[in-house]
């Protein structure tokens, strides 16, 4: 298998003059690089708008009844004399969920991600199935469109949560949504097809595609984390595209699946939807932990503590993540013995996700740390995503949850593991990464300008949410000032409120850096970091094809301090007098 | 700040006992603020503009670090405390909520414990380790098979110490009903409650009655979409479910007002769908179970305002939906079951999901137009005009 990739390599891109159009090139390109650049475009507009929904949200619940400003900007059927209309507000709610999860961070870290480091990192010219990738992306595209589409939809978009929660979601009777609700079920079954090509390419390209010497334990944690989280890809996904179908099915031609008056299951949609979706909340923190292994093993100048135990943790969490969708449904009235499995399998995701935060600090236990922008992010990573994970403990604990489910407590440890993790993870894996993608560095000073500011104003909009929780905050209240007792929370609320506008406005920093460090950023070198890993043999950005020869691999990517080499670093596929030749297959361990 | 809370104190006695759990006072929420705005980075890091080669310097960020992540534990210590908060789920008052409360402590100074030790040692390690020029290279170490396994053991270990009470906890407090119980059928609707006690009879909506000290099971369904019944209080909290009953037990150890309100997002106006449990002592409940029981005062006995209130109630209009008779219940005129039952309309404080006061102005304001005082209401815009609200308020308010 590893001959295959050396022949296409050879034969068709060693040393091959590149003489696509422009429209093969940079549209409809089947390279793997570009379409990792266009999910990371097409995922970054959503991400703004996600957090430009957030704070529409973030407004009316500080200030309610006040003029929005900027709402003038909206029509008259959203925010009539710029204060949000109700419905309109549980759209936002509904939709800033959707864009954030589905839309912003999954392609982020599966479609971008997945997409330019699997080949470039396990020595292959591309991925296994082009084609295919290219269709995933172009099917993602028409995908956020419908998903937008909403808005305009008449009768709104759909407010029943990102959850949808049937019945709600099922009778337009009960919403007051129709087009809307439908939309949004056809653009996630349009999704779907988009990860299930992205995630079958994945777990090929990493099966069969590896260079000659890339044994398993030789894969950097980044691919390990991605191959695992393409094989929940392809498992989860289908659950959640059937479910969509069946939802839509109901609104449209008159089926019962979660309508109970003619026989059909309301918590059928909750065990569909769970059981894709708590799966889906790994795919969403897994190939963050391992790219944030990858930049902390760098940042510290030394191995990553416990390699081995970390692919296991990986594939821990990746198994344990399908027998815990029933921790989000403690309050559905299941049989408390079956709430006690469920506690157990939840508790025990704590060992793998603890295992890995001591690996991380066992890495930079007498490292030497080199705060680099994305090394700062990774950090920031491992900080935030503790305080996500002990939050979650609570949840665990049945009766406790009975206290905190659906308060804004749930909401603060969402975005601790969705914000504080993947997100900060990706600002880290995006700056590590640019100068590959684009040939130019990020701006150092202004990154670490916007990773301060960004760590600090989270803190500060999330952290008080716990509290706000505690006190008895619902989530999804369009205005909680008509609460009396909601009314002394009500500072605290202004209080996020502020903090949130901040963090959103902290975030222009890194889109002006983005944008223009790609016209005016230093050249990049090929290996500005000192990485050992296989993309950094390359030049910034790699050629289409990526290498000229085909890489032979004699070690693991997290050689660095090596007595052996003269530098601190020691690539993955630098020979050294005392390695041999590995034998022509990568071993098909 | 003492008088402050003396202050609270008396207006609130049972408020005070949990307060020794911390000693913050309950102003720390506003305080923990104050450093941790200052915190905020004014400026930035005086880092090389342009620096080539990122790992060539290092800058010395760790007593911001620091500042941050002390803003952070102020900020994580503020759950630990209570507070003027008529809803907060860390005063308890039932036993439900008690259970809760001491498992929710527990796990509190079990993940605080862990929270302090692991960020501590990463900030630790963050600024002991960072590189400084001329150091030798790191030891080239790649695991620790021992180390590896007791850090795969001790969480193993607290998670035991949270799975064993939180098992514990369960077998006690969601077993069947004790012999003497209190049942009521709630049934959700958007958005309102619906109670019908089993024993009495009684039907009435979002104020919930029930004595003190007297275990209360609760028959739960929904009419709609999921609704969850939530009292913090008490410590009560279950989904509502159309298709499903579910229960949910617990035994309110004081007398007082207990908010509450839907937790499960159930719809346009799921902010709009309060409620109240009200814990009297039994003599109290019986009282209120016995004018629950009576028959409204007959016509002619009525002011004649409120006569005429009656015969616009009744009053056939079109469309037919608008006709009030077809969806509302008073015992003796009308027997709808669409919206909430208005017999004893006038003893409730509270009207439209427990949102509005049940004065003469609340009635006439939900009157004139339910829609916007609670946007999506399946009460229509009746169109009244002003002397027919005035009546109705009139006879609604007879209604007691």
């Amino acid at each position: 298998m590893a001959t295959t990739a050396a022949t296409v390599g050879q034969v068709s891109h060693a040393g091959h003059v590149d003489d696509r159009s422009f429209l093969r090139k940079y549209i409809f390109s089947t390279d793997h690089k570009i379409i990792g650049i266009q999910f990371l475009i097409m995922s970054l507009l959503f991400l703004a708008m996600g957090g430009a929904l957030a704070m529409m949200m973030r407004w009316q619940l500080g200030f309610p009844g006040q003029v929005m400003p900027g709402a003038a900007l909206l029509p008259e059927t959203m925010a009539p004399g710029g204060i949000l209309l109700p419905e309109f507000y549980i759209s936002l709610v509904t939709m800033h969920g959707t864009f954030m999860v589905f839309f912003a961070i999954m392609p982020l870290l599966v479609g971008v991600f997945g997409n330019f480091l699997i080949p470039l990192k396990i020595g292959a010219p591309d991925m296994a199935f082009p084609r295919l990738n290219m269709m995933s992306f172009w099917v993602a595209v028409p995908s956020g469109l419908i998903m937008l589409a909403g808005f305009w939809a008449e009768g709104g978009h759909a407010g029943a949560g990102w959850t949808a929660y049937a019945p709600l979601s099922a009778s337009p009777e009960y919403s007051g949504v129709s087009l809307g609700q439908q939309l949004w079920c056809v653009s996630l079954v349009v999704l779907g097809l988009s990860s299930m090509l992205g995630a079958v390419n994945y777990i090929t390209t990493v099966i069969n595609l590896r260079a000659p010497g890339m044994t398993w334990f030789r894969l950097p944690l980044s691919i390990w984390a991605l191959f695992i989280t393409a094989i929940l890809v392809l498992l989860a996904i289908p659950i959640l595209a059937g479910g969509a179908i069946m939802l839509l099915f109901d609104q449209t031609i008159g089926t019962h699946f979660f309508k109970p008056a003619t026989g059909g299951q309301v918590l059928l949609w909750q065990h569909l939807f769970w059981f894709f979706g708590h799966p889906e909340v790994y795919i969403l923190i897994l190939p963050a932990m391992g790219m944030v292994s990858d930049i902390i093993a760098n940042g510290s100048r030394k191995p990553i503590f416990g390699y081995e135990s970390m692919v296991f943790a990986i594939m821990g969490i990746g198994f344990l993540g399908w027998i815990v969708w029933g921790h989000h449904m403690f309050q559905s009235g299941m049989n408390p013995t079956l709430g006690q499995t469920f506690m157990i399998s939840t508790l025990l995701i704590a060992v793998p996700s603890a295992i890995k935060t001591f690996n991380w600090l066992g890495t930079m236990w007498r490292g030497s740390l080199h705060f680099h922008v994305p090394m700062l992010h990774a950090v920031a990573f491992v900080a935030m995503f503790v305080i996500g994970g002990l939050s979650g403990v609570f949840m665990a604990s049945t009766p406790v949850d009975i206290y905190i489910h659906d308060t804004y407590f749930i909401v603060a440890h969402i975005h601790y593991v969705l914000f504080g993790g993947s997100l900060f993870a990706l600002f880290g894996a995006i700056t590590y990464w640019y100068p590959k993608m684009f040939g130019r560095m990020m701006n150092p000073f202004w990154g670490k300008a916007h990773f301060w500011l960004t760590f600090v104003f989270y803190n500060l909009t999330f952290f008080p949410m716990h509290q706000l929780g505690l006190q008895g905050h619902m989530r999804r209240i369009y205005d909680p000032t008509q609460y009396e007792f909601l009314q002394p929370l009500q500072p605290l609320n202004q209080f996020i409120t502020i903090a949130a506008l901040l963090l959103f406005a902290s975030q222009a920093i890194f889109a002006l850096n983005f944008i223009l460090s790609w016209f005016r950023g230093t050249k990049a070198e090929a290996n500005p970091w000192h990485d050992n890993a296989l993309e950094w043999t390359v030049p910034s950005p790699p050629p289409h094809g990526n290498f000229a020869v085909t890489p032979t691999v004699y070690r693991g990517p997290y050689e660095y301090s090596s007595p052996e080499a003269t530098e601190d670093y020691l690539p993955q596929n630098k020979r050294l007098p005392t390695d041999r030749m590995p034998a022509s297959q990568p071993a098909g361990d | 700040m003492t008088e402050d809370r003396q202050v609270r104190a008396a207006k609130n006695p049972d408020e005070t006992h949990h307060l020794s759990f911390s000693q913050i006072p309950h102003d720390a929420l506003t305080r923990a603020d104050r450093p941790a705005t200052i915190v905020a980075p004014s400026a930035g890091p005086s880092a090389p503009r342009f620096q080539t080669d990122p790992l060539t310097r290092v800058r010395e960020l760790p007593h911001r670090y620091i500042l941050a992540a002390l803003a952070v534990g102020a900020l994580f210590a503020t759950t630990a405390c209570g507070g003027p908060f008529p809803q907060s789920t860390l005063h308890p008052a039932g036993d439900l909520g008690f259970e809760i409360d001491r498992l929710f402590r527990l796990i509190l100074w079990l993940a605080g414990g862990v929270f302090v030790v692991v960020e501590s040692l990463l900030i630790y390690v963050a600024i002991r380790y960072r590189a400084r020029p001329g150091q030798p290279p790191p030891a080239r170490v790649h695991g620790h098979t021992l180390l590896e396994i007791s850090w795969t053991l001790a969480p193993a270990v607290i998670l035991i110490m949270v799975a064993v009470p939180t098992i514990q906890t369960i077998l006690r407090t969601d077993g069947p009903a004790p012999a003497g119980a209190l049942e009521v059928s709630v049934i959700g609707h958007q958005w309102w409650w619906e109670y019908r006690y089993a024993e009495s009879g009684v039907v009435t909506a979002n104020e919930l009655h029930v004595p003190v000290g007297r275990p209360v099971v609760l028959s739960m369904t929904s009419a709609d979409v999921i609704h969850s019944f939530w009292a913090p209080r008490l410590g009560g909290k279950r989904d509502v479910i159309q298709g499903r009953t579910n229960r949910l037990r617990f035994t309110p150890d004081s007398v007082g007002v207990f908010l509450g309100q839907c937790a499960e997002f159930c719809g346009e106006s799921h902010a709009n769908m309060g409620l109240q449990v009200v814990v009297e002592d039994s003599a109290a409940f019986e009282a209120w179970i016995a004018a629950q029981q009576q028959a409204p005062l007959p016509p002619d006995s009525l002011s004649p305002a409120a006569r005429e209130g009656l015969e616009a109630y009744r009053r056939i209009r079109d469309p037919a939906s608008n006709t009030c008779i077809i969806c509302h219940a008073i015992q003796g005129v009308s027997g709808g079951l669409m919206g909430p039952n208005l017999t004893h309309l006038g003893s409730r404080s509270r009207i439209a999901g427990d949102m509005i006061p049940n004065t003469a102005e609340g009635l006439a304001r939900w009157l004139r137009d339910p829609i916007t005082a609670k946007p999506g209401s399946k009460m229509p815009n009746v169109g009244l005009d002003e002397s027919e609200i005035a009546a109705l308020v009139a006879y609604l308010q007879s209604l007691r």
